[in-house]
């Protein structure tokens, strides 16, 4: 098996999710679009850690650790977002733009 | 550049059951993205999921699949339900989930998959998976004694294990401690006063 045929699969994951992230208008599609693209990123660490050692596998716990923090916290925000506007659509946040 | 099917360091039905694989994985990954039901974008996302767990067992990376079907699909995809009912996001098909930017994002998709694909295969084209050098014993002078490691069936998660409480050790407590406060902040945002 070639290295390349992963890294390949992890690029296509990647641009996908951030396709999602561009486009989606509710927080918790962008959230899964988000989710995509570390399993992109989780593909390469460990293709590469076949490679170079167990460091790659150790990397991609710690990824998914991380990944499962952030979507705790941005579940959260989303529900405040909710709660507080009775809306998830993240287009209409623009309260930063002057 | 070899063709796939000629590259047999691991196995021909290897190739193959990558090549299935992936061609679902990416399929599904483009639903998730592209649906009009929101509920199925999260029952896709456990397709894409779970089609990376097989991708770690592929790549022999055993633990780390485990984790992924625990973690992810245990855990992460009932977050994502629970989200959808509390928003109270409507469950049959809706029209308004995409914004108006999407040649926007498809062009940035499509540029981002172009450079990548031309740098990783200009820089690792030939590169291939020795899987076989796993099964060779190796000494660890690590544990005191000379551990054979990839011998036995679970010498690989055993090595990664004395890997984790060794080499990456802080950046493991970093992490638990991350895990602590993130948790600690989802519960501060999430109640109501």
């Amino acid at each position: 098996m070639l290295l390349n045929q992963f890294l390949l699969l992890a690029a296509v994951l990647f641009s996908v999710g951030v396709y999602g992230v561009i486009v989606r208008r509710n927080g918790v599609l962008v959230l899964m679009s988000v989710e995509l693209i570390l399993n992109a990123v989780n593909i390469n660490l460990i293709a590469f850690s076949t490679f170079w050692g167990l460091g790659g596998q150790v990397f991609a716990l710690f990824v998914i650790a991380v990944a499962a923090a952030e979507v705790g916290v941005g579940l959260a925000i989303v529900l405040l977002i909710y709660r507080n506007r009775r809306s998830v659509d993240i287009d209409q946040l623009d309260e930063l733009k002057g | 550049m070899t063709p796939l099917l000629a590259a047999t360091t691991f196995d021909v039905p290897g190739n193959v059951v990558f090549a299935v694989l992936a061609v679902f994985m990416v399929v599904a990954a483009i639903r998730v993205v592209t649906t009009r039901n929101i509920v199925h974008a999260a029952l896709w996302l456990v397709v894409v999921l779970g089609g990376n767990a097989i991708v770690y067992l592929i790549l022999q990376a055993e633990f780390v699949a485990m984790t992924q079907l625990l973690v992810y699909i245990g855990a992460i995809i009932v977050l994502f339900l629970f989200g959808i009912m509390l928003t109270r996001a409507p469950l049959g098909t809706s029209d308004d989930l995409d914004n108006n930017q999407r040649w926007l994002g498809a062009i940035v998709g499509v540029l981002l998959l172009l450079v990548i694909g031309f740098a990783v295969t200009r820089t690792w084209g030939d590169d291939r998976l020795d899987f076989a050098a796993y099964d060779l014993p190796v000494a660890d002078e690590t544990a005191g004694a000379v551990v054979e490691l990839g011998g036995s069936g679970n010498g690989r998660t055993q090595a990664l294990a004395n890997s984790i409480f060794s080499d990456y050790l802080i950046p493991f407590e970093v992490v638990s401690v991350l895990l602590t406060g993130a948790l600690i902040g989802a519960i501060v945002l999430a109640r109501r006063d």
